[in-house]
């Protein structure tokens, strides 16, 4: 048995109406002690409303290297973007 | 990976940062620049950690609950900013247990200033002022540094230390403002800690080894001695305001340069306490010892109840 506390990353929103974002990590023996210790370590002046605990091995997260393949073909959708479409002046409100 | 491919990974690595761009925990680095990050990283862990120890032997014998509820939370803050420091020093491939060892073996240094004992009350407002006051020089210019964890750690840790500062200097002109025999107490404090704190911002620039690689990774925006000439302007005002006097004959406000002039370093000291024969260096770090061991059942306590907890929810599902 690892008797290594594991990790967990901690998201926090920060008010009602936002998104939670990650904050930070942290190690903890189980989900309740994780948010236990990210209510003390993340939000001691009350940084949030509501916080999300996750264990770090369950992230899958892309490789840096594979940039190109995921996020360069955006580059070239210009015509995804409302500033490709020629009208004229006259046109109001679009 | 070939030669040719590292150095040109290399420059445009070095390019990105010229660029100001941060650098992510999964991007390539070289590996001096992930070993340097490590060092410097767990370092300033460490230093926030032990840096409980001095003020914590005042919690119990704060003189009123004010000051009392005011130190807790100050420790406390200290806990969470090792925390942040250890968890951006983690996505470098280190795991927290390694640092632990490091720091106990004594393989990894802690800021020398926590070597020093808090002998009155006064210290606790020398400490806030002086000593967090330095750390809030060395750090603010760290929130722009390059390795994105690190910056965001530093934010965090930037927005709550002055209110640390603040307490100390409260304490200490309390003190100035209260019986002859307080005032020379926060003397006596001022007197202490003056030097050690101008240490704080380590050796001079032509003695200091990492100094052009750091400021090439914006791991130091600015040079030890400009930290230093920083935080004594901004401090001896504040020494006059108490109405107190910095230990050094030589201190002299500079009308050409603009800045104070002040007296040599013992540098010897300096070295001494980093190399562990401080006044405190054997207590902090056995109390850091002690109660990493003496913690160690807690720790397995607590992980065998999660595994047995789990082990129910996955037999209830069944």
């Amino acid at each position: 048995m690892d008797k290594n506390w594991p990790i967990w990353e901690v998201f926090v929103r920060s008010k009602n109406g936002l998104e939670h974002r990650h904050f930070g990590s942290l190690h903890a023996a189980d989900a309740e002690m994780a948010l236990e210790n990210a209510r003390d370590v993340y939000t001691r002046r009350n940084e949030g409303v509501s916080i999300w605990v996750v264990e770090s091995k369950y992230i899958t997260a892309s490789n840096p290297e594979d940039n190109g393949e995921l996020f360069e073909p955006a580059q070239d959708k210009v015509y995804r973007h409302p500033t490709f479409y020629n009208l004229p002046d006259e046109v109001k409100h679009m | 990976m070939s030669e040719k491919e590292v150095k040109n990974l290399e420059e445009i690595f070095e390019a990105r940062i010229a660029r100001d761009e941060k650098i992510e925990p999964k991007d390539w680095m070289p590996e001096k620049y992930r070993q340097t990050h490590i060092r410097q990283i767990s370092q300033h862990a460490h230093s926030e950690i032990v840096g409980m120890l001095p003020e914590g032997n005042w919690i119990t014998r704060a003189p009123s609950l004010r000051r009392k509820a005011a130190l807790l939370a100050k420790v406390q803050d200290e806990a969470g900013h090792g925390l942040y420091l250890y968890s951006a020093c983690e996505t470098l491939g280190i795991s927290r247990n390694e640092l632990y060892d490091q720091l106990h073996s004594g393989k990894a240094k802690y800021s020398s200033i926590f070597n020093y004992p808090t002998i009155t009350w006064a210290d606790i407002g020398a400490i806030g002022w002086l000593v967090d006051g330095a750390a809030i020089i060395n750090q603010v210019p760290l929130c722009n540094t390059s390795f994105g964890p690190y910056a965001r750690a530093m934010v965090r840790v930037c927005k709550e230390e002055s209110f640390h500062q603040r307490q100390g200097y409260e304490i200490m002109l309390t003190l100035c403002n209260g019986t002859p025999e307080q005032k020379a107490m926060a003397q006596d404090a001022l007197n202490r800690w003056w030097w050690p704190s101008l240490m704080m911002f380590g050796p001079t620039d032509a003695e200091s080894v990492h100094t052009a690689q750091s400021m090439k990774w914006k791991l130091k925006r600015k040079t030890n001695d400009e930290l230093r000439q920083q935080f004594i302007d901004q401090t001896v005002p504040q020494a006059d305001i108490l109405g107190i006097s910095i230990p050094d004959p030589d201190l002299k406000f500079n009308k050409e340069t603009g800045h104070y002039d002040f007296g040599a370093i013992d540098w010897d000291e300096f070295w001494q306490v980093v190399k562990g024969h401080g006044p405190c260096n054997k207590e902090r770090m056995n109390a850091r010892v002690s109660a990493w061991e003496n913690g160690e059942w807690v720790r397995d306590a607590a992980m065998a109840y999660a595994e047995k907890q789990s082990k129910k929810k996955v037999a209830q599902a069944s």
